[in-house]
């Protein structure tokens, strides 16, 4: 690949421009829209553009990493579409009621600042892998290289009864943090004592393995103080606790004793969100405050982008730069990728450093780490202050091609120290990612 | 592996030139090694950007690397005791421990910023 000249021929036209476009659109069009200049300062950098579309944890950690370990050579243009950044990770304690919404919500001003990372707020509409080119609501952007960083998608085909905002509204999954999320809180705080929760564990895999576990002992710890005589129904579809099983198994019959009902191979095939009804394969479920998790794949961008496998909704990347296996120059990290990994921040993180450190070589005609490590920790809080991790190392395994575990395991038992600890995970992370 | 032949090894292990980044923590280049470069980013979930925790999690930064290399030896054979370092430390080799070592230690102590949360926005959708 030649670098020198790689970049001749990006436009931006995003009501944006540096000189060289300015120049040439005015010369060409004669009309132009100028409403930001963070774009007009110096000239590009000389190894190229690479374009985000996602600023969760996979999209923004790549963007300051590509600028960092580029020392500032490589432009990271992030695109996204909400103006915020709502974690995840934590959010499970909206549901218990020990944090709020706004204590997990952030802007990008440090990570855009500190890095020079350039941003789009919009969102994208149609994808042109051959000519390089997003088009995006409000304008379009080509792209020496793009990561494709959209987390999840649900699929609603085999529930289309909640494919509504008005049943979101009603039966709400608050699987992507946000008003979901104070919805379901909410529909807690005014459900009656004696109340009967009711949830769902999607089939594998899904963003998140231990997080319905850790819903089901949020929404239990609420309860038990709070609402005393109600219960929660687990209605999974797989036929055992995914992650975590041993320690969660545990804390529901010693923490919560007689409160969680938990139902494995228990598939949800038909939700009626107005009065709350779940049915599976074996039985018909009415609850006072009902959250189904849908299924899910890969975001709507890696659909648009041809990055999506025909029979399996994920997407397939080498793992050692996660370029995808269908579209060269493009690469996915985070949740969209088809991997036997977790689906987790950390893990997002830990994608997009090696994608970053590939693309930052690639882009400088330089070999790709050939054998890249690396760590995922994952907290769950059992209640408000005691939590418990599963981590592992994961190392390239160059016969299977895959990343695979190299060791790990899980947390004896839940404690207040790896409470303190899932809390310094959430500062250190999100400090990472966004400053 | 006594300390001397720590340092030694630590030693062995050329630091090139340090460069300034933009932005808080600034990375201190120690080896083009860019193996070592993205393992010890992996590092920064729990202890932060280059090292530097935000919080209660010990900071790696300008740690002494015989130091280092001496817990995580001690975490892989349990002679320290841990709750989640057993897993990482048993996962690498001693190779990547003593480079780790080497990068940490040449990272720069600096308080490591922490964004403020914010008051979600009515309308924002996920």
């Amino acid at each position: 690949m030649t670098t020198k000249n790689v970049n001749k021929n990006n436009s931006f036209n995003h009501s944006v421009f540096n000189r060289r476009d300015f120049i040439k659109s005015a010369g060409a069009a004669g009309v132009l829209l100028l409403s930001h200049n963070s774009f007009a300062r110096g000239a590009k950098p000389p190894l190229g553009r690479v374009v985000i579309i996602g600023g969760g944890y996979a999209g923004t950690t790549a963007a300051k990493y590509i600028r960092m370990w580029s020392l500032g050579n490589i432009e990271a243009v992030v695109i996204e579409k909400s103006s915020q950044f709502v974690s995840c990770p934590l959010s499970n304690l909206v549901l218990g009621g020990s944090k709020s919404i706004h204590d997990l919500t952030f802007g990008y001003d440090l990570v855009k600042k500190n890095h020079g990372v350039k941003w789009l707020n919009d969102e994208v509409t149609a994808i042109d892998t051959s000519a390089k080119k997003i088009m995006m609501k409000r304008g379009e952007i080509t792209y020496d290289r793009l990561i494709v960083a959209p987390g999840v998608d649900f699929i609603y085909d085999s529930l289309p009864n909640l494919q509504s905002a008005e049943a979101q509204q009603q039966v709400p999954h608050a699987w992507k943090a946000g008003w979901q999320t104070v919805n379901l809180r909410k529909q807690l705080e005014a459900m009656p004592d004696g109340g009967v929760f009711v949830m769902n564990v999607p089939k594998v895999p899904y963003r998140c393995p231990p997080g319905p576990y850790e819903r089901a002992c949020q929404v239990a710890s609420y309860i038990k103080t709070n609402k005393p005589n109600s219960k929660i129904i687990v209605l999974d579809a797989n036929p055992e606790i995914v992650s975590k099983k041993g320690l969660f198994t545990k804390v529901w019959a010693e923490m919560y004793a007689g409160m969680i009902d938990y139902r494995p191979n228990n598939v949800v095939i038909e939700v009626e969100a107005a009065t709350k009804t779940v049915k599976t394969d074996f039985e018909t479920v009415k609850a006072d405050v009902l959250n189904i998790i849908p299924p899910q794949r890969a975001g709507k961008p890696a659909q648009m982008a041809g990055l999506v496998e025909k029979d399996y909704p994920w997407c397939e990347v080498s793992f050692l730069s996660y370029e995808s296996k269908l579209v060269p120059n493009v690469h996915v990290i985070g949740d969209s990728v088809s991997a036997g990994l977790p689906k987790s921040a950390h893990m997002a993180t830990s994608q997009a450093r090696v994608c970053a450190n590939a693309i930052v070589a690639l882009m400088s005609d330089q070999a790709p780490d050939p054998a890249p490590v690396f760590a995922n920790t994952c907290y769950s809080y059992v209640n408000d202050k005691q939590a418990m991790h599963v981590a592992n190392v994961y190392r390239y395994d160059e016969a299977k091609k895959i990343m695979v575990s190299a060791e790990g395991g899980v947390s004896q038992s839940p404690s207040e120290q790896e409470g303190q600890y899932a809390s310094a995970w959430a500062a250190n992370i999100l400090s990472d990612v966004l400053t | 592996m006594n300390k001397y032949t720590i340092w030694v090894l630590a030693s062995l292990i050329t630091a090139s030139a340090s460069q300034p980044i933009i932005g808080n923590a600034a990375e201190v280049f120690v080896s083009t090694d860019n193996h070592i470069r993205t393992l010890a980013a992996s590092c920064a979930a729990c202890h932060g950007s280059n090292g530097n925790s935000a919080s209660i999690t010990p900071t790696l930064a300008g740690l002494e690397a015989g130091y280092f290399t001496t817990q995580m030896l001690g975490f892989k054979d349990g002679s320290r005791a841990s709750t989640v370092m057993h897993h990482h430390a048993k996962g690498l080799n001693l190779d990547e421990i003593n480079q780790l070592a080497v990068y940490f230690s040449q990272q720069k102590r600096s308080a490591n910023m922490s964004p403020k949360p914010q008051t979600l926005m009515v309308g924002h959708d996920n």
